[in-house]
């Protein structure tokens, strides 16, 4: 825990840059209706995004200046919502902090996020499908930087979650950027709303932990205040009602660390939430790396390592945690094995790794999660970005069936892509090698239940990560060419302005797992680091439960090259099954056809969500509540059979008291008269 | 002096001769004869016990008198009205029996 | 002259409305007595729209002189008007009233600038009806005397049941009927019980009182300080409980509660967009200010009492207006049934009896009556133009009319309380009040947060994306200048709200605490109230 904080007035900048951009493009888009040349849009955006990053490294640079223990930065800007008094005020800032784990964020998210910008420019410049749609994109790409950059900077949970929502909306917007094809405005749809029920649980556990805070006599939902007095709260229980497995009696921090990390299965795509990602991708190629693979997937685990302190007091949600992590990331490398769709194939892919970030943070291990972040975030999005270019020499045919010999038209892309296939697959000087390495050594000596079932799990899913991205690859890259013959001679690579943002990704996914030398290498004789593992290091003071008792390098060298061999043995099945056989794969699949099927079609888990959720909430609402409850019985019943029914009395009865005769009426009225007096002088 | 009883029956046996009038003529006009009448009992009630209680001289009280007026305005009127919508009623029926005007029904 | 206007801030503001509608209708008469043409319809569109615009700039000053910090009745206007009856003329402002006021001003001139070529038969009965609808709301927010309140309360009914009945769709004698009955029907029983407080009050004080508080620095006597038996003591149309379900019965209709609600679907499709609007954004808040105003203060026993109920039935109402909104064709008709599910949260705010719920609930008073006020002008827009309300007659309408999908999509998150933009900062203040009152109830209005999400955007994917099926929608025409200014004008608020509520916040705060005091105050003690220094409830 950090304590003290140094105020930073610039850092509120860094969210706000890409927010005045975003503004301006919006209003130059909605109000002012003028098209500006794409060079200003381009200057605006990518210029809005550089100022965050740049403000980022001048923050990082300030923060490394201060001692260990109070590495804090903050920037306090106003009270957003305040209400309430005493023991039950509420009140949210609207304020930013930057610690180690902030900043790990913060650069990633402005350093990727403007690379990614200054690819777009190109990407979206030869995109033929929208020719108004230019600035509008960059709009939603600075809104996305805006509301990401609030996530990692928000000093407390409901600023966190503005941020939090902040991507859901941008990435619905840019999911159904192209929103004339149904589908993917129905893509869009589903991202948000299967996000909303992840955020439903989020504010919940927000809610419940404020109210134990208040309750204990500190209404507050800042991280730091959070933490201070987290100790009150950690052994509160909470009674649950009966039918919850397990209880009727569970330890809060639990029940708190369940809803938020359900919170965190929405925007990261894991079991059971993760059916938005893989139609996310029909947003632009850009779109998915920047969000889909690289930032916004990741605000879970970012959500879960923030909230690191709660989650080392609750064993019971971490264990969780991590089975459910491991079961995404065999569930993704496995369908990411049969898709065909190059973006689907990394879409699962992204899907399997943030399970592995869970497993980590499961584990406990949240520096190797964190670090598996930034990786994966580089690799990733060098990945997808070479797959745009893909995409954009194939004009727009996703397909891989349809591809195969590109290496020598597009050799840049190529070797790019070759790189960030090595490093995601564990190769070993690449960065992916050694974050997952890490995760692999925290699944070792994770107390699970199933043991060291759980290790092995881990690496086979490490092998078959090798396995699926190589099997793109070779399909992609090498092989005969199954491109249509006017396409093949009309190929060629993206133009600079998109190749230089991929070079730069290459570097990172080759050197950034340096910044995370691992502590067994570095005590090695011929190393000799004394703190190798500069990465974890410099989390240490923000991340809780990393104390635990190291393994013994000799195991360590053991698992390592447990994950090597496993990496070696997926990259050589690719290479045998589709270069050496390339019959077999088609082979397998056809004397496997059931299950070849089952996996094509994702388990049919969309349409079990369909059938056993949708349908019948839609034909309750429809049947029993709107045409039964509504029209039928309050409607038609009460009000107009009520009314239907005065008509029927006066229509058979009372109107023939109405006899039109003036003298009956006299009649009558001098018998009330007569009555009332009689009534009167009783 | 007539004692007040006498004067009460007497209006009220002239109530009950517009009551009936009004109840069983068939002939408008004297069915509006008839409310006249009424009136007129009512009138006369209200001067009978105006000479019951007629105040001091310093003070006098002259509430039923000054009602008898309003009620004879109102009874002018209330004919002119009346006479008015039996003449158009009788240029519609040539009739003046009140039973033709039943339209009004249901 | 400033002095003279801020001294009668609250009757130019009440009555230069209506003012405005008796002076054209004066030159109408003198018109056609003289012989001189009559006005053209036009002239009286203006008139009415500068008499609105300077309505809502004396809004703006109440705002702006309104002093945040007093928890008093301010801008108290007090004069006898049926002495002896208990009857005064009594206007005042506190932070619960002040943004609703300010919220009809800004509505009525917007609405009436929405209208300019969508309402063009009875042209000056349109803008009579207008105008005398915005003093009836207006006045029924200001008015502190229960006799005088309910007279304001009826007079909104008259303009709102000529302007569904004769502008409204082909079902519109129906809806209007339905609507007057409706609320008729409840009003009625609040009138009974209003008489019995009176009754009340005669028997303690020896006069008739309709007041509801002393005005400041006065003695005389008010409702507030009348016994109202609780049960057992007293003839049972006596107690508390029967008063407030009269009350509440007639609130309950007007806001509306589940299962009071069917008039509001048909009046909402059935009225022209100037109706549906304000019936949407003000005529609702009505039911909920009255709660508020009346409702706890006068029986905050029979209110904790009773409040669960209707926490249930604010609950039933999120979750059953989101599921029946779901599966609606018609776009008016999914509108009104969110509006149903966003006064749930209203309702839910107030009955949670803290500071942030009901501070939240005020506030989401004005965000749902500026976020729906913008979806019902912008389905108007579409409707001027296509002449349906069929969302399957849409689709596509992003490519013709990109700056209506702009809005539209805007307008469309901050109702699904989007955080940044209105909906959300009342939303999320009424769960951390409802949390705190009750997890539970918290947890079930949070799944309101999921279904408003997939209504909307499911009615909006419909409309807006997707292609172009229906060749109508490909020349249709982009928001013109006058509607875009409109949209800004609604969306301002939205982002002001959103980013920065202190202002409102503020104001609305110190009201709310006074008014949890009165409750306090008044309730029975064992009643189990955690009003201001709550012990700490008992975990589930």
């Amino acid at each position: 825990m950090v304590t003290g904080g140094t105020e930073f007035d610039l850092l509120r900048w860094i969210p706000l840059a890409p927010l005045l951009a975003a503004a301006l493009h919006g209003v130059l888009l909605v109000v002012v209706r003028r098209t500006v040349s794409q060079w200003v849009t381009v200057a605006i955006s990518c210029g809005a995004v550089t100022v965050s990053f740049v403000i980022s490294c001048a923050a990082f640079a300030r923060l490394v200046q201060l001692p260990d223990e109070s590495r804090l930065l903050v920037d306090h800007i106003y009270t957003w919502i305040g209400a309430g008094v005493g023991s039950q005020a509420f009140s949210t800032e609207l304020a930013f902090q930057f610690d180690p784990l902030s900043a790990v964020m913060t650069l990633v998210v402005s350093g990727v996020g403007a690379l990614i910008h200054f690819y777009s420019w190109g990407y979206m410049e030869v995109d033929e499908r929208e020719d108004k749609g230019f600035q509008r994109f960059f709009c939603y790409m600075n809104l996305f930087s805006f509301a990401m950059l609030l996530l990692v900077l928000a000093d407390n949970l409901v600023l966190m979650f503005v941020g939090w929502e902040g991507v859901g909306l941008c990435s619905y917007l840019l999911i159904g950027f192209w929103y004339s094809d149904r589908d993917n405005a129905y893509a869009g749809s589903k991202a948000f709303i299967v996000n909303r029920i992840g955020d439903l649980a989020f504010i919940v556990g927000l809610l419940l932990l404020f109210w134990m805070l208040a309750d204990a006599g500190h209404p507050t939902v800042g991280f730091q205040d959070i933490e201070r007095y987290f100790a009150q709260i950690a052994d509160v229980t909470l009674d649950l009602p009966g039918w919850l497995p397990g209880g009727p009696s569970y330890r809060a921090v639990n029940v708190v660390g369940l809803c938020l990390f359900i919170g965190a299965c929405g925007k990261s795509a894991q079991i059971p939430l993760y059916v938005w990602l893989p139609d996310a991708m029909a947003g632009p190629t850009p779109v998915s790396a920047l969000i889909h693979a690289a930032t916004m997937v990741t605000a879970g685990v970012y959500l879960v390592c923030r909230m690191s302190f709660l989650y080392a007091v609750a064993p019971e949600a971490s264990e969780v945690i991590a089975w459910t992590g491991a079961l995404t990331a065999t569930l993704g490398a496995v369908l990411a094995l049969v898709q065909t769709d190059i973006k689907k194939v990394l879409a699962y892919s992204t899907m399997s790794q943030l399970g592995f970030m869970f497993v980590a943070v499961g584990c406990g291990a949240y520096a190797a999660a964190m670090f598996h972040l930034a990786t994966h975030a580089f690799m990733k999005a060098l990945l997808f970005l070479a797959a745009g270019s893909v995409i954009l020499a194939m004009q727009h045919e996703q397909n891989i069936d349809a591809m195969g010999g590109l290496r020598r038209r597009i050799p840049r892309t190529r070797w790019t892509f070759l790189i960030g296939a090595l490093a995601l697959s564990g190769a070993l000087p690449f960065a992916g090698f050694f974050s997952k390495d890490e995760i692999l050594v925290a699944a070792y000596g994770a107390e699970v239940a199933g043991g060291r079932w759980f290790y092995w799990l881990m690496l086979a899913t490490a092998g078959l990560t090798a396995l699926y991205l190589f099997r793109l690859y070779f399909q992609v890259f090498s092989g005969k060419s199954r491109v249509k013959r006017e396409l093949r001679d009309r190929m060629e690579d993206p133009p600079g302005s998109m190749v230089v943002p991929l070079y730069a990704l290459s570097v990172l996914a080759i050197f950034a797992g340096l910044a995370g030398f691992p502590q067994a290498w570095g005590d090695l004789s011929w190393v000799d680091i004394e703190e190798s593992n500069s990465f974890a290091n410099f989390l240490a003071p923000v991340l809780a439960g990393t104390v635990r008792e190291p393994l013994a390098h000799e195991i360590e060298y053991r698992l390592t090259l447990r994950a090597v061999l496993a990496a070696i043995t997926g990259t050589g099945l690719a290479w045998w099954l589709y270069l050496q056989r390339p019959t077999w794969p088609g082979k397998i699949s056809s004397s496997f056809r059931r299950l070849h099927r089952v996996l094509v079609a994702k388990f049919w888990i969309d349409e079990i969500y369909g059938v056993l959720l949708v349908r019948p909430l839609v034909a309750i609402s429809d049947r029993l509540l709107y045409r039964g409850i509504d029209a039928w019985l309050i409607d038609g019943l009460l009000v107009n059979g009520v009314a239907r029914g005065v008509r029927a009395l006066a229509a058979n009865g009372l109107r023939y008291v109405q006899s039109g005769l003036i003298q009956a009426y006299m009649f009558l009225m001098l018998v009330g008269a007569v009555a009332i007096v009689a009534l009167l002088m009783r | 002096m007539i004692p007040l009883d006498h004067v009460i029956g007497l209006s009220a046996v002239l109530f009950g001769f517009g009551v009936i009038g009004v109840l069983v003529r068939r002939n408008l006009i004297v069915m509006l004869m008839s409310v006249e009448l009424m009136l007129n009992a009512a009138n006369l009630a209200f001067v009978a016990f105006n000479r019951l209680w007629p105040g001091t001289d310093a003070s006098p009280i002259l509430d039923g008198q000054v009602f008898v007026l309003l009620v004879i305005t109102i009874a002018a009127a209330e004919v002119a009205v009346g006479l008015g919508i039996l003449l158009a009623l009788f240029r519609n029926r040539d009739s003046v029996d009140p039973e033709e005007a039943s339209l009004l029904k249901w | 002259m400033t002095a003279f206007v801020d001294e009668n801030l609250l009757l130019l503001i009440t009555f230069l409305p209506l003012g405005t509608a008796l002076a054209l209708l004066a030159t109408n008469v003198l018109g056609s007595l003289l012989g001189v043409p009559r006005l053209p319809a036009q002239a009286w569109r203006i008139a009415a729209v500068a008499g609105s615009i300077l309505t809502f700039l004396l809004a703006v000053e109440l705002v702006v002189v309104f002093d945040p910090v007093s928890t008093r009745i301010q801008f108290v206007d007090y004069r006898e008007w049926l002495p002896g009856f208990g009857v005064h003329h009594y206007f005042g402002v506190d932070g619960i009233s002040l943004f609703l006021i300010a919220l009809t001003a800004l509505l009525v001139p917007v609405v009436l600038v929405a209208a300019w070529n969508d309402i063009d038969s009875r042209l000056r009965s349109f803008v009579f009806c207008m105008l005398a609808l915005e003093t009836g709301m207006i006045g029924a927010f200001v008015s502190l005397n229960l006799f005088e309140f309910y007279m304001f309360w009826e007079l909104m009914l008259v303009p709102m049941y000529f302007l569904i009945g004769i502008w409204g769709g082909p079902r519109r004698i129906y809806a209007a009927v339905k609507f007057f009955l409706f609320t008729m029907f409840g009003s009625l029983f609040m009138l009974l019980a209003m008489v019995v407080l009176g009754w009340l009050a005669y028997e303690q004080s020896g006069s008739l009182v309709f007041d509801l508080i002393a005005p400041p620095g006065m003695a005389t006597p008010a409702l507030l300080d009348v016994v109202i038996p609780l049960a057992g003591d007293a003839p049972w149309w006596k107690t508390q409980s029967w008063l407030f379900a009269a009350f509440a019965l007639a609130f309950a209709i007007k806001i509306p509660i589940v299962p009071f609600h069917t008039w509001l679907p048909d009046a909402h499709v059935e009225a022209p967009t100037a109706g549906s609007v304000v019936l949407a954004a003000i005529l609702l808040k009505m039911g909920a200010y009255g709660f508020l105003r009346f409702g706890l203060p006068l029986f905050p026993t029979a209110a904790m009492t009773y409040g669960p109920w209707l926490i249930g039935l604010a609950l039933v109402g999120i979750i059953y207006g989101s599921l029946v909104a779901m599966v609606q064709s018609d776009v008016k008709k999914l509108v009104a049934y969110s509006s149903v599910a966003h006064m749930g949260f209203v309702v839910l705010g107030i009955f949670v009896f803290n500071v942030e719920g009901l501070v939240g609930g005020v506030l989401q008073m004005i965000n749902h009556g500026i976020s729906t006020a913008a979806l019902f002008l912008l389905v108007g827009f579409l409707y001027e133009r296509r002449h349906t309300r069929e969302i399957s007659d849409f689709g596509g309408t992003a490519k013709a009319m990109p700056v209506h999908a702009a809005f539209f999509g805007i307008v469309i998150f901050a109702s699904i309380g989007l955080p940044m933009l209105n909906g959300f900062v009342g939303e999320i203040l009424i769960l951390v009040g409802a949390f705190l009152h009750s997890p539970k109830a918290a947890i079930v209005a949070a799944t309101g947060v999921v279904l408003s999400a997939a209504y909307m955007l499911w009615m909006y994917r419909r409309v807006a994306f997707g292609p172009v099926d229906h060749p109508e929608n490909r020349s249709l025409i982009d928001l013109s200048m006058r509607e875009k200014l409109i949209m800004l004008v609604m969306v301002v608020p939205i982002f002001w709200i959103g980013v920065y509520p202190d202002p409102f916040l503020r104001r609305i705060e110190p009201s709310v605490i006074e008014l949890l005091r009165q409750v306090d105050q008044r309730a029975e003690p064992d009643s189990g109230s955690d009003v201001i220094a709550p012990a700490p409830e008992a975990r589930p």
